[in-house]
Formats: C-alpha cells, structure tokens, sequence
C-alpha cells in the first residue's frame, strides 16, 4: 500500500514535469522561481531542524558503550568504541558519519537446530555506504555546472570517478555504484517482508524519488544528450541571480529538475534528515567520562527525596534496639 | 519456581520471524497470559505520591484513565521534547534501515514484530508525528502518523514494558538511536496516567522508606548481613565484623539488597564481607542506603533522582572519603550516567584511592565512586590477594556480561582479569552474545516477576542457548554475572533453559579462591559445596 502510494507519487511528479516542459509559463516556473524556492525550503527547513534539536538540552551523558572502558591503566581501552575524550569522540563520530561503523556490525539471526545463529550481515553496510559515497561525489561532480571556471578539484574528481574510461561519454564509477545502492536498498524493502513490514510511505518514496533524479540524469548522459551548455548558462544564471529560461534541453532534464526540487522541499520534513541527526546523536557524540568529569543538566530541579533524618525519626527505637548508632538519641 | 503454564522449551524455541498480513498499526494488542506485569497498586503510588493510584489490571477494559488523560499524555510529550535531545532525536531520525528488528531479545524469543526496537518506537514516534509535525498533522498516516486512542495506551503499555532498557539495539543503529531511552520516555508518559507495574512500584515505595527494594528495616538488615558473616565463620573458620552505619569510615559500600536478601546473591555477599576482612578495610554498610538499585530508571528520570539522593547524603553524614559499589547492572547505570549530574557534585568526598594498593582511580575523580570489579582487579594486580584458584576446580565457569556495564561503562575486562585468577577453568561465550553484544537476562527493567514467565523465558533464550552451547562444549556449570537482578532472573531461565547450571556473582567465585589468615582447612566453598577431591566437613 505504501509502495504504491509512493510510486503513484512518483509518477505524478513525472507527469508534472511534462506539464512544465510544455508550457512556457510553466517551464518559466520550474528554471526561474522554483529553483529559489525550492532552495530556500531546503536551507531554511534544514538549519530549523537542526536548530530545533540542537535547542533541546541534553541533560544526560548517555552514551552507548561498545568497548572497554577507561579505567585502570594497565587494562587496555577501546577509545574508538568506548571514548574517554574528545580526541576519542572525534574519532568515533567519524568513523560513525564515514564508514557506518555500527551498521558494520549487523548480524542475522535465524533459529537452526532449536538455537539462534548470528551471521554476519554486511551487504546492508556495503550498499549502504555505496550509495551515500556516490551521492556525495554525484553532488560534488554537479558542481561545475554552478562555478566557471571549473575548479580544478572538480575536474579531477570528474577525472578519477571516470577513470575505467568505460563507454563515450565516460561511465562514471559513483553513477553505477549509486545505482547498485539505490536498487539493493530498494529491492531489500520490497522482498524482505520484515523490511516492508516495518516501511512507511516516506521510505519508499525517498528512495523513488532519488532513483528518479539519478534515472533520469543517466538517460541524459548516456542515451538523450542534454544541451550542457543551455544547462550550464542556466545554472550559472542562477548563481548569479540572474536566471535565464533553458531552450531546447529535452524533456528529461524538465523531469530531473522536478524530481531534484521536490527532493529539496521533501528533505527537511523527512527521516533524510538523518544526515544532519546522526552528528547530535547523543549516545556517539559523548564521551564516557562520566565519572571523570561532571555533566551538568540545565533544568535540574530539586525533587522530593526520604532524608536520613526521617527515617531515623521512623525507626529510631528500632534502631536502638538493634544496638545501631543513631544522629539524636 | 513453577513453569507450569508456560509451554515446554521445545515449543517455545519454535519462534517464526514471519510478520503477520496486517500492517502493525491494525493488529490489536492481546494481553495474553504469562507475557505481562500486574500493575502498581494504590497502596505503592500514593507512598511515592503518584498520579492516579487505582485498582486495575491491564485485562480490565476500563483503565480507569483521568479524564483529560490524552492532555496528559500529549502536555507531558511536549515536555520531554522540550527537555530532551534525544527524545526528539530519536523521534525524528529513523530511516527503519531494520538493523536493530533481530538485535532485541524479546523479538528473537517471541517474533513478535511490535518487539523489533523499530516497530516498539515506531509505537511512539506515530503518535509524536501526528501531534508535533507539520507533515503528521497535512498527512495523516500518509506520514505515518496516528491518533492517540486508549488502544494505543494499551499498546505502549505492553510494548514498553516488554522491553528491559538492555541498549543492544542502540549498538547496532547507525544514529546510535537507543530504544531504552525511548521506552523510558514511554514509560515517564504511562505513568503521568498511572500506569505502570507493580514489580517497579513496590520496590520503590519500599525503597523510598527504608532504603531497600524489599522494604527491610534497619535491624533486619542488621541481622541478615550478620547471619551471612557467621555463615562466613562456618565456612572458612575466620569470624568477620560487619560494620554497619559507622561514621568515619573511609568506605562507603553500597549494594543490592538482593545480595542480602536471597540466594545467590547472599553468596557474593559473603564475598564481599572475607574479601573486605581479609584485606582489612575501612569500611561500612549503611542501613540508609541500603540498596544500590534504584527502580526510578524503570519508572521517570525524576524517579532516579529521588531514590539515588540518598547515596550521596549518607556518605556525607558518615564522613567517608569515597564510595565503593557492588556488583549490580542497572545500579552502576545509574551510579555511572545519572548520580553526580543528577545529586552531586560529590565535592565533600575525596578522589578514591585504595588503601591498600595506593592507586589513585582516576576514572571516578569526580563522582568518586568506584566499582568493586575494578576495585578486586586493582588488589590482584598488585599481588595483595594470596588465591588459590584450585578451591574453583569443581566449577566450570562462563562469564555473563550485564547489560548495563557493558553498554553503559564499558566494564568487560576487569571481572574476566578477577576470574581467570580466581578460575581455572573460565570458558566465554560466543563473541555475538558477550560484552557490547551481551544479550538481556530477560527480567531487567522491572520484568522480572513470576506473572510475566513466558516472556522473560523468551527473551532470555538467546542468552539461555549460548549458555547452552558452552555447556555442551565445555561442561560449564556455573554462569557467572555482576548484576543482583541476573542472579534471581538467570537462575530460573537456567532452570527451564539448561538443567544444572547454577548463577553465581563474581565475588562468590575470589572468596572461594581467597586464602585467609586464620583460616581453617578448607573442605566446602562459600555454598557448603565440597571442593574437587575433599570431603565437606559433617559437622556443617
């Protein structure tokens, strides 16, 4: 159901593209105004959410612990996993936001033989970790279009990233890869029935969504060339605030466009804000200093606590006849 | 201990990971037998002046809920995302990647798909959508969202209390999203409503009154710990004192009541006291502060911090230097995490040094609490223990690790430094169930109660079948923990589980091993069990 909610979605988009490209107010719309809308949503709506989180006190230190711990000196710590300072926590958040450390340990369970196994379960870190690396050389590639002259960075990015030289024009490796991603992390959520079990209509769609805009620039490098230049001049008109109306630049660039802003405005109000969550996770960023260093909560308010004077006032004959030391005879 | 009404283990294991047709949010809550806790009486709430004290049974089909109960629930929500981080975080955060759905214990005993840690905060996250988003309110369920109804009431009380706050999921999510700390945020809104399980209320209205869980007076503490010295005496012939209440010790030492109270846990308790003697140490027990646990974690943040003060108050009235701290799980979460931020800063005690080694422990500088693994860890380093680990030759042991060192110190190298040096023959566990993978007990978080066998049968049985394998490797016959809870709640998930393996705490296993002064031949451990290649003493 919410598949194919999120596909009909999908499709709606598509047809709103096509609406677009016919229409010259329409496409006037999507190249001109939507561009900045799209892009204020996206900024303003990412820095509220954040702001909105980072707003919220964090009256306890309570990270997850997953090595040894700081104690004696001669037993041997685990600062990546368990860290005691900020080095340590520097170290972990990034190997967290780089290389998913803890999705790198998941495991499968199934009952064999009246008992639990765990296997290893990698591919969901793999394809996982392929699809965010590709997005990001994919976005960072996108960047010539909106800096003339290309920097030089760019262009060996560009130049690495097609480095197999496969095809005219050039395969880029981050385009296959976020393929394999995008397919694996979408066919796990249809076959899987505990994935599809526990997927909502936004997961689905995300996904969708990001295949639409990655399908679609596909098409146009490899099989219906886009004018790059009509796209460039665009791009650069944007940047410099003075936006022009692209000619000539194919239906499937009006779909990209669309599926790319809607993606924009999608992105503050969805889980794909985990991008921005995953750095204030309580439980990674903090170190386990704990007894070392006090942490203080903002709102801590005096509570009603069982002083000892009154207990003793309750049981003070007891206690002396128990033979107990007592405060007041 | 009566498993009576609970199907047969061959049954039980039989466990399907195949969810049902219908999507979660259609599937009714049963209350079914065996899989829930009896609820907090009035008698406990009005002791701890909780809202709405009432007889109910979560069966009934009126809750006998307050009126404005949803204002409640939704006022209290905006509240704990106002002062939480993490609460919001985790509420908005989750891509449902489903990592954590097979991490949870009780998912992997029952199969039940509201048990997968996404789906159990999926139970909140859907009510939060649609009250505190912008996208829950336009969409709707579109968005995943939900209307608050008594049925999900219903709903997040079973859930939540069928989760024990171990953290293991919270390994495994790529944001580090703890479904603990969600299920104590579901739990502080239940009991806003006054909702909540008699097996955490009780202990703490006891707790708030005389100190302990149990609800034991000061001269019955008096006279427990000294029956278990003179149980000491029997055994190894050296009389120990059991200071108790003194003021200006240099220790204060804290525990479970459960190391008084029952078997086993009397055994590490036993431990503690020729361990203490024997080093000669300045210490004392407190009648006040009576207990270590602190039930408030299963309850609301504002729970811990009324029940922990009293740790900090006591070792100011007696004028102790520092605090020495059994061996409990959930007691060293909250002594670790929350006690100084919560009651400190600790500035009238000093940075706790061994008297008898001289170390300095750095890593409690400033809460100045020290946990007694690292405390024995330090004594053996240094050569003060004479250990003669051929009086545990009868035991085969594996080690459990609790969840709440594990995954909320880090505490794993140090009791298995104490045990290989007081064992020899100490077998681990498989890596996927030890250490920060270490799988629940089953009864933590309040669960641990007689109604809610079945479910804790479940959701022990990962930890049960490793067990098992190292019993049929190894012939391990003992399972050693650090935790009170794990030694009443291990020792009946044996019994069902794995026939023959008995739950023994750390430091049963050093005074069994510990040569002391004065002492007399030993020919039983600190059970009256004969040694390998003795015979007990008849006269015991």
């Amino acid at each position: 159901m919410n598949l194919l909610t999120s596909f009909i979605a999908v499709l709606i988009l598509t047809l709103a593209a096509l609406g677009f490209a016919y229409s010259t107010g329409l496409t006037y719309l999507l190249t001109v105004v939507i561009p900045y809308a799209a892009f204020a949503v996206f900024m303003v709506g990412f820095v509220f959410r954040v702001v909105q989180w980072a707003k919220a006190p964090v009256p306890f230190r309570i990270p997850s612990t997953c090595g040894q711990e700081k104690s004696l000196p001669w037993i041997r710590t685990n600062p990546l996993d368990n860290p005691s300072c900020l080095w340590g926590v520097i170290g972990r958040m990034a190997l967290e936001i780089l290389l998913f450390r803890s999705l790198f340990r998941n495991t499968r369970v199934e009952i064999l033989q009246k008992r639990p196994v765990y296997d290893s379960a990698k591919w969901l870190w793999f394809f996982g970790l392929l699809f965010h690396w590709s997005l990001l050389i994919i976005v960072l590639r996108h960047l010539r279009f909106f800096i003339e002259p290309i920097a030089g960075w760019i262009n060996s990015l560009s130049a690495l990233d097609g480095f197999f030289e496969i095809g005219i024009p050039t395969l880029y490796l981050s385009d296959a890869a976020i393929l394999a991603g995008l397919s694996f992390l979408l066919l796990r959520r249809l076959i899987s029935s505990r994935l599809r079990y526990i997927s909502l209509f936004t997961d689905y769609f995300s996904l969708l969504l990001i295949l639409g805009v990655v399908g679609t620039g596909l098409l146009m490098r490899h099989f219906f060339p886009a004018d790059l230049l009509q796209v460039k001049n665009m791009a650069l008109g944007w940047v410099t605030f003075s936006p022009v109306v692209p000619k000539e630049v194919g239906m499937l660039f009006y779909m990209h466009l669309c599926f790319v802003f809607t993606l924009m405005v999608f992105f503050p109000m969805s889980k794909l804000m985990h991008m921005g969550g995953v750095f204030l996770s309580p439980t990674r960023n903090l170190a386990n200093d704990n007894r070392m260093k006090r942490h203080i909560n903002p709102w801590n308010a005096p509570v009603k606590v069982h002083t000892y004077e009154e207990y003793e006032d309750e049981f003070r004959e007891k206690m002396k006849l128990a033979g107990l030391p007592l405060d007041k005879e | 201990m009566s498993f009576a009404k609970i199907p047969k283990p061959d049954e039980l294991i039989a466990v399907r990971y195949e969810p049902p047709e219908t999507p979660w949010m259609d599937t009714p809550t049963v209350f079914r037998p065996g899989t829930w806790s009896y609820t907090g009486t009035a008698k406990s709430l009005t002791a701890l002046e909780l809202p709405n004290p009432r007889s109910w049974q979560p069966t009934d089909e009126d809750w006998k809920l307050p009126e404005n109960w949803k204002e409640i629930i939704l006022k209290g929500m905006k509240e704990r995302l106002e002062k939480y981080r993490s609460f919001r975080l985790f509420m908005d955060i989750c891509v449902r990647c489903g990592a954590c759905a097979d991490k949870c214990h009780f998912y992997i005993g029952s199969g039940d798909p509201k048990n997968m840690p996404v789906v159990r905060a999926e139970l909140l996250r859907s009510v939060y959508r649609r009250y505190f988003t912008q996208s829950g309110k336009l969409f709707g369920s579109l968005a995943g969202a939900r209307d608050l109804t008594v049925d999900v009431l219903k709903e997040w009380f079973y859930y939540f209390y069928q989760c024990t706050e171990c953290r293991r999921c919270s390994v495994f999510c790529p944001y580090g999203i703890d479904q603990a700390e969600i299920t104590m945020m579901g739990r502080e809104l239940l009991n806003l409503v006054g909702c909540n399980i008699n097996w955490v209320t009780e202990p703490m209205a006891n707790c708030f009154r005389t100190g302990n869980h149990l609800g034991i007076q000061p001269g019955g503490v008096k006279d427990m710990l000294e029956f278990l010295a003179e149980d000491v005496g029997d055994r190894t012939g050296v009389h120990v004192e059991v200071p108790l209440n003194k003021k200006g010790a240099e220790i204060l030492f804290v525990i479970p009541s459960g190391d008084y109270f029952a078997d086993p846990g009397t055994y590490t308790c036993m431990g503690y006291m020729a361990l203490f003697h024997e080093i000669g140490l300045d210490y004392t027990f407190s009648t006040y502060a009576s207990e270590g646990g602190n039930f408030g974690l299963f309850t609301s943040h504002e729970m811990i911090k009324r029940l922990n003060a009293k740790i900090y108050a006591e070792a100011k009235r007696l004028g102790v230097k520092w605090i020495l701290g059994g061996e409990c799980g959930h007691m060293w979460r909250v002594l670790n995490q929350y006690m100084e931020t919560m009651n400190g800063p600790a500035d009238f005690l000093e940075v706790p040094v061994s008297p008898i080694t001289g170390t300095r422990f750095e890593n409690a500088r400033s809460t100045k609490m020290v946990h007694i693994s690292e405390f024995t860890a330090d004594l053996i380093r240094n050569g003060k223990l004479k250990l003669d680990p051929s009086r545990n030759d009868h035991l085969r042991v594996t080690f459990h690790d609790s969840c709440n060192p594990s995954r909320a110190m880090g505490l794993f190298e140090e009791p298995r430094y104490i045990i290989n040096h007081v064992c020899n023959h100490f077998h681990e566990m498989a890596e996927d169930t030890i250490r920060e993978n270490t799988f629940c007990c089953g009864g933590g978080a309040g669960l641990g109660n007689d109604e809610n066998m079945e479910m804790r049968m479940r959701g022990g049985m990962p930890r049960a079948m490793a067990v098992q394998a190292v019993r049929e490797k190894y012939g391990v016959n003992r399972l050693t923990c650090m935790c009170a809870i794990d030694r009443a709640v291990l020792t009946s998930l044996m019994e069902y589980w794995v026939p023959g393996v008995l739950v023994t705490g750390v430091h049963e296993l050093v005074a069994n091993a510990l040569v002391m002064t004065g002492e007399k031949e030993r020919t039983t451990d600190l059970r009256g069990d004969p040694l390998e290649g003795k015979t007990a003493d008849e006269t015991l």
